[in-house]
């Protein structure tokens, strides 16, 4: 199927979107590599078993909250605090979906909640530019984040078999390629002027709120809701 | 001290559970009210907004935090990606020069 005809008629879901939006990943598959390293290295420093690790990184999938609850861990587990842990720190999510509603209004089953299972910012940022580019294939979504599902258990897998001889300082410069990726999204998602207003605005309740409450993930939440309402009241003032 | 590769404690699998229902609920959590509710134009303004602000809110702080070696290997990365719109690039740029910034 050629890209045209991808672009025009109804929404569909299929193998080939997969593989485009896998090969769209690849970078981030790369860029994300430090990150799933020491992810792996965290559990094999908190006492789990390989087998467990690898539960943990393929059903949650979430780096932040995988390395945060890490960090803490306690014999036995901690079960309550690492729930509410990975709630709050994932609270972004929540916001991440609704924005590819064209596409998912269209999925039912499997292909619906397994896309939404493999939903991560880098996939999410590089699809919501791909629909709103006019793609119309949302098998996108679901390859891209396969690819970096499997990048994330295989890689995590090694860093944690690796575990003690592989250690680097907390402020190692690879660990920058991680943020790199999302420097690189930020880029993507400049449309213009209309957007200057809504990413002060984000980026004042950002700061802020990560400098008053030190050690949480609400900084995130707070300044794209912030900078998201902003924007679309003042559409609405001047419509 | 590690335990036997296949080992699995109970607590440790019921943490891990609570945390793969924890992060899942909020995946498809949001969506599912979205779609539940019918978004007004006000809330679909709201949603346009999301993507960029969500990645400035990321950033930022983390520019703030990381001081002088993240900040150059950031604006390397951007200015880049401005260029040359290819991620591979960008991000060795951004991550040499941070790179750089840490050796001096």
């Amino acid at each position: 199927m050629t890209r045209d005809k991808a672009n025009h008629g109804p929404i569909v879901f299929t193998r080939h979107g997969m593989i485009r939006g896998a090969r769209a990943a690849l970078p981030m598959l790369l860029g994300t590599i430090p990150f799933s390293l020491v992810t792996g290295i965290a559990a094999q420093s908190a006492g789990l078993s390989a087998l467990e690790q690898i539960i943990m990184s393929a059903t949650v999938f979430g780096g932040a909250a995988q390395l945060l609850v890490l960090g803490n861990w306690a014999t036995p587990a901690p079960v309550l605090t690492a729930t509410l842990a990975a709630f709050t720190v994932n609270l972004r999510l929540l916001l991440m979906g609704p924005v590819l509603g064209p596409w998912f209004d269209r999925l039912r089953g499997w292909p619906l909640w397994g896309s939404l299972f493999l939903l991560v910012d880098q996939n999410w940022g590089l699809a919501v530019r791909e629909m709103n580019a006019g793609g119309r294939d949302a098998g996108w979504i679901f390859g891209s984040g396969l690819a970096m599902w499997l990048q994330w258990v295989v890689v995590s897998a090694v860093g944690h078999a690796a575990g003690a001889t592989l250690r680097l300082p907390p402020g190692h410069p690879l660990f920058f390629c991680s943020l790199a990726v999302f420097v690189c999204m930020l880029a993507g998602q400049w449309r213009g002027r209309i957007d200057i207003l809504p990413w002060v605005v984000a980026a004042g309740v950002a700061i802020t709120t990560s400098l008053i409450w030190p050690g949480s993930f609400y900084y995130i939440v707070a300044g794209a809701v912030a900078g998201s309402l902003t924007g679309a009241i003042r559409d609405t003032l001047r419509a | 001290m590690t335990p036997p590769p296949f080992s699995l404690d109970p607590w440790t699998f019921a943490a891990i559970l609570g945390m793969a229902l924890a992060t899942y609920a909020c995946r498809a959590g949001g969506y599912w009210i979205f779609s539940k509710i019918k978004p007004t134009p006000f809330l679909r303004a709201v949603l346009t907004y999301i993507p960029g602000t969500l990645f400035v809110s990321f950033v930022l702080p983390a520019l703030v935090k990381g001081g002088l070696q993240t900040t150059v290997g950031a604006v390397v990365t951007l200015a880049v990606m401005l260029r040359t719109r290819a991620f591979p690039w960008s991000m060795l740029a951004g991550t040499v020069a941070a790179w750089a910034v840490w050796m001096l």
